[in-house]
């Protein structure tokens, strides 16, 4: 158990932090603009609050 | 995305956001009193009238307690019950549930409220009430989520909008902000002691303060604008991909960030640091989403003159970009040496508080009401004059915030030719007093602005009562 005590130093754990959160940033960014054809997906969502817009809804 | 006409004989329960919409507007226009009454407090002191139940330091959490709490958490109770059903085109999971969350939050707002008044304080700020509120707000707060998320989980979409995404997230992020700040060993019925001590304790108190204004009064209000701001302007968000990288980053980023209202104290240096590093990072996610909501009315923004919902939102976003930028500004270390302690905060947080979230509410309450009782607004012009009223009284608030504030800043720092303070304390307040004047006037536009507005949706709302009882009578005849 030994190597657990790399993390306990803030030199070690400040610079893997920044790799680690960096790279889910970049693979975020990739996720939402690499591909056109996803992304025309995810546009498509935009649309949802006027789905229900011209249809006979009823509250209660 | 599913496109059946999956909720023709859908019926929404609109009686709980009914309820707390009503709320809203009440518990608004007595926070904001409160607030008025103590910022007169503070101008002319004779107005504690030597009663101790009346006094700044007993109505200052009635304050904060009832616009926070009352009139920002009905609304979002309001708006996340409203938006999570239409946009997942599913009724609300748990009637009961509901309701409880209704009649539960609002014993919360008033047993707070009797008790700062009667003087019981935890001494923690937004968090002051006594412990066994505290439970009471954990138990409401653990319905809210399983309504929330089992309306999410029967929803007839297979994807969840974004607004959901902002709305989920407050209600995660203030259970855990909630529970570990308060976090208490009780002495009696009233009182308790933190399980923190000392520099610990202050960060815990900021982690949970800096986060409530990140979660509670800015993720939230978030998710009322990724849909309001498209249904009132009748077109889409302008991008939804960066509506998913303003929520991952604004998530991610705003957690980091408390103990900026700490700095020069007897933290370590690197948690300060830290904190100004990630608030500053914190402009970019802020100002992608300011931008998002305001291009949503790119090719229409004639709208702003013609439509008076639509200049509270999108002033509401302009407000919000203001001071998105300032608080990363103020949280700079050299910048917050001069603005710490002084009314700049207190402005800065008006600036949100009023420009950002009640404007942004405001926006939603019009656009709201008329569809829940199903008929017009009573008078739209004086929309307008709320608009004007509220407008004016927020720019006399901070205007006035800003000049006390730098002043007290610079006249606490000033030395003489001896290296002896240039000013005594008493002479900074003597200073201010003008400020403080100016400061209670744009209160008082501010809440004639929202009584006007309690006035217009009242008789909006009894119009709406109105034509279903003449429908009603109409069927039986």
């Amino acid at each position: 158990m030994e190597w657990l005590m790399w993390f306990t130093q803030f030199e070690n754990t400040k610079p893997l932090a920044l790799v680690i959160f960096f790279t889910v940033f970049c693979a975020v960014l990739f996720y939402v603009f690499g591909s056109r054809q996803r992304g025309a997906r995810l546009e498509s969502y935009k649309n949802m609050p006027f789905l229900d817009e011209h249809q006979d809804v009823k509250g209660n | 995305m599913a496109t059946t006409n999956v909720v023709t004989n859908e019926q929404y329960n609109y009686d709980i956001v009914r309820k707390f919409t009503i709320m809203t507007l009440v518990w608004g226009a007595v926070g904001m009193l409160v607030g008025v009454y103590i910022a007169s407090e503070l101008a002319f002191p004779f107005l504690n009238l030597d009663t101790p139940y009346i006094t700044f330091g007993r109505l200052r959490p009635v304050h904060t307690g009832a616009v926070i709490f009352g009139f920002g958490g009905s609304a979002l109770f309001a708006t996340s019950y409203y938006v999570v059903q239409r946009t997942c085109q599913a009724r609300l999971f748990g009637d009961g549930l509901a309701n409880f969350t209704f009649w539960g939050w609002q014993a919360i707002i008033v047993l707070a409220a009797l008790g700062h008044v009667m003087g019981y304080s935890q001494g923690r700020e937004y968090a002051e009430m006594a412990w066994p509120v505290d439970v009471l707000i954990a138990v409401v707060w653990v319905a809210y989520a399983a309504v929330f998320i089992g309306t999410i989980m029967k929803r007839k979409q297979p994807h969840i909008y974004v607004a959901n995404w902002f709305y989920l997230a407050f209600i995660l992020a203030t259970a855990l902000l909630h529970i570990f700040n308060n976090l208490a060993i009780p002495y009696s019925l009233t009182g308790s002691y933190s399980l923190f001590s000392g520099a610990q304790d202050a960060m815990t108190q900021w982690w949970y303060g800096h986060n409530a204004v990140g979660f509670f009064l800015t993720a939230a209000f978030l998710g009322m604008m990724y849909y309001f701001v498209p249904k009132q302007a009748g077109r889409p968000v302008y991008s939804y991909r960066l509506s998913i990288i303003h929520f991952w980053a604004l998530i991610f980023l705003y957690m980091w960030a408390g103990s900026h209202h700490l700095h020069w104290t007897a933290i370590p240096d690197w948690t300060s640091t830290l904190a100004a590093t990630f608030s500053i990072m914190l402009l970019l996610p802020s100002w992608g989403g300011m931008i998002n909501g305001i291009m949503t009315l790119s090719g229409a923004w004639e709208k702003l003159r013609t439509d008076p919902i639509m200049r509270f939102l999108i002033v509401s976003l302009s407000f919000y970009g203001m001071s998105t930028f300032e608080g990363p500004m103020m949280s700079l270390k050299d910048v917050n040496a001069l603005s710490h302690y002084t009314d700049w905060t207190v402005g800065h947080v008006h600036s949100g508080a009023l420009g950002w979230v009640a404007m942004i509410t405001f926006g939603a309450m019009y656009h709201l009401v008329p569809r829940l009782w199903n008929t017009q607004i009573h008078n739209p012009k004086l929309i307008n004059v709320h608009f004007w009223l509220a407008t004016i009284g927020i720019l006399l608030y901070i205007v006035a915030m800003w000049i006390s504030g730098i002043m007290q800043g610079l006249m606490w720092r000033a030395f003489d030719d001896f290296g002896n303070l240039q000013y005594s304390f008493v002479e900074t307040v003597a200073a201010m007093f003008p400020f403080y004047v100016m400061r209670a006037l744009g209160g008082a536009f501010f809440l004639t602005g929202m009584v006007i507005m309690c006035y217009n949706m009242f008789r909006t709302i009894r119009k709406g009562n109105a034509n279903v009882a003449a429908s009603i009578a109409t069927a039986a005849a």
